[in-house]
């Protein structure tokens, strides 16, 4: 661990900023990534993953801020960055009209791989993502799941120090997503492959060694997803009834217990907070509709730290 | 210097592949002008009879070199159009982060549309003999080499256009307004002697005019009646090169263009 520590960061975000014309979708975000993690960005759609991904994978200049990877700026160095990583996007970057192994050897030769040195890279990588006996296919035969692991082949094919992927979960079932994990831990065991991931999905974002919320273009936490939980303490008490906001103030006097409205929920944090179950419900008979009580979970820590629920996790 | 070879390399052979796997692409940018050719000459052959620039061929004859180039637009712009969904989600989001020069990817792309739609081209060259129109070996070697040019320029143009363009229904509009008149005023299907004047002024500003007068000249290479009136081998040759390099040059600048919106 303390050798993690005294290593430089593989990913370092400083002040970063991006403005759409005027809409600003990255406000002053930072954070770093240290080698061998498996670093998650996690924050609702429109929250600012998709623009940090695409300035970090190259694609977007900042207008303003800093970000680099493996000491070298995105803006002013990208052909430094661009050999050092690797980027799976969301939606599928294999041509459809070619087969496994010629989407692969594609894929190399962009990246100076030619002769032997490919095909035994290639191999390499088919067998590792258990797709050798599908190297003849064409990519448009495959699964959603298959597909997703060719790019991660194609995303590795030149050995790279970090594997950027955007919403890798996306489209797959939960069979391939479990998969999907499996594959990505044991790269990081057996290459050191240092992983940053974006993602919408509160389990995806658990499986992280640590994470960055995003929410509205800000960064609102940093941390390992157990750290960030344990901040919040005790349990969660979400109650739902009529006029709630009456509700809130009223359990609040009552019980000397600090109760928030979220979005029409009100919202109790407190140890022990299922000995207030019994206790509201008989203090407010008829005006309770439901009563969820739960350990902290990182949407808990996501409404605490933003004061708002998670974008489409809102509807009921 | 060797690895952007490489890569332009890679991306021209995944172009070719791509094509020869989608059947209907190969139908559609071959069999449409062909189509045109016959149906247009038999219609109109009866009724051509143009005062200089053409006259003393049938329509059909007048009409081949048109065809030929109206199959190197086709396939350039159906080579390019997929452009515009693949650099925002598909195969080109990953050309895009490889450390390649961004030259190679637009001369990947443009050589590999080139390419294919000199392959076409040469195919309906060849049936020349077919409608009276003899062909030596040096006016095989000829021909190619214009077709090449116009083939290189009309895919650059094409890329550019792809390039800026969101949706591919806005291509499209482009290619109704742009690129059809391109070839229309070109003298492919009529001669400019015998138009008005604004026509004639027009025709003389279509770089694609010079390709075509280019490629009857080396046809007949003797002169006469068809080639009456048409813009010098010289300069025609010397507008031809200089429309491919100045599309290619306009490509390629797009392409580098570093990106603030995220579509690159």
């Amino acid at each position: 661990m303390t050798i993690l520590m005294t290593t430089p960061p593989i990913v370092q975000v400083e002040e970063l900023l991006h403005d759409y014309g005027s809409r600003r979708a990255l406000s002053g975000v930072d954070f770093f990534v240290r080698p061998g993690e498996i670093f998650g960005l996690l924050g609702p759609n429109g929250g600012g993953k998709t623009t940090l991904f695409r300035i970090l994978s190259t694609l977007l200049r900042p207008t303003a801020g800093r970000a680099s990877i493996l000491g070298f700026d995105v803006a002013q160095r990208p052909r430094e960055v661009r050999a050092g990583i690797g980027v799976v996007f969301q939606s599928p970057a294999l041509d459809r009209k070619l087969t496994v192994r010629e989407n692969l050897e594609t894929q190399g030769r962009l990246y100076g791989l030619a002769g032997r040195g490919l095909r035994q890279a290639a191999d390499t990588m088919l067998s590792r993502l258990g797709l050798l006996d599908r190297a003849s296919e064409r990519a448009e035969t495959l699964s959603g799941g298959l597909m997703r692991r060719v790019e991660i082949a194609k995303g590795l094919l030149h050995r790279p120090r970090l594997l950027l992927l955007d919403e890798p979960s996306t489209g797959l079932d939960p069979g391939a997503r479990t998969d999907l994990w499996e594959q990505l831990r044991e790269l990081r065991e057996r290459e050191g492959v240092t992983v940053l991931l974006t993602t919408h999905l509160m389990e995806e974002a658990e499986r992280c060694d640590r994470l960055a919320i995003l929410s509205r273009g800000s960064l609102v936490a940093c941390g390992a997803p157990r750290a960030l939980k344990a901040e919040i303490g005790g349990d969660v008490l979400a109650i739902t009834g009529a006029d709630p906001e009456r509700l809130r103030s009223e359990i609040e006097r009552r019980f000397a217990a600090p109760a928030g409205l979220v979005d029409g929920v009100i919202r109790i944090e407190r140890p022990r907070a299922h000995e207030l179950v019994p206790a509201i419900v008989e203090a407010f008979p008829g005006r309770i509709e439901s009563m969820t009580l739960g350990h902290p979970t990182l949407l808990d820590v996501f409404i605490r730290k933003t004061g708002h629920r998670f974008w489409g996790e809102s509807k009921p | 210097m060797r690895r952007a070879l490489a890569a332009t390399g890679a991306l021209l052979k995944r172009e070719v592949v791509r094509f020869l796997r989608e059947r209907n692409r190969v139908f559609g940018a071959l069999a449409q002008p062909v189509i045109f050719w016959a149906l247009f000459g038999a219609g109109l052959g009866a009724s051509f009879r143009p005062s200089g620039g053409g006259a003393g061929a049938s329509y059909g004859e007048y009409f081949f070199p048109g065809t030929i180039i109206l199959i190197l637009l086709f396939t350039a712009i159906f080579s390019t159009i997929s452009l515009i969904e693949d650099r925002r989600e598909g195969f080109l989001q990953g050309v895009l982060v490889a450390p390649i020069p961004r030259a190679s990817l637009v001369l990947g792309k443009v050589l590999g549309g080139t390419a294919l739609a000199l392959a076409q081209g040469a195919l309906i060259l060849l049936c020349a003999p077919l409608i009276g129109i003899p062909l030596s070996a040096g006016m095989v070697g000829g021909s190619l080499a214009v077709m090449l040019s116009i083939a290189f320029g009309l895919t650059s143009l094409s890329f550019c256009i792809a390039w800026c363009m969101d949706s591919t229904q806005g291509f499209h509009a482009i290619m109704t307004v742009l690129l059809m008149p391109l070839w229309l005023l070109s003298g492919s299907f009529f001669p400019s002697a015998g138009a008005p004047a604004w026509l004639r002024l027009l025709m003389a500003a279509d770089p694609l005019t010079y390709g075509v007068a280019l490629f009857r000249r080396i046809l007949y290479p003797a002169g006469g009646a068809v080639t009456a009136g048409l813009p010098g081998l010289m300069p025609s040759a010397v507008a031809t090169i200089a429309f491919g390099a100045l599309s290619f040059g306009a490509a390629l600048a797009l392409a580098s263009r570093p990106s603030r919106k995220g579509a690159w």
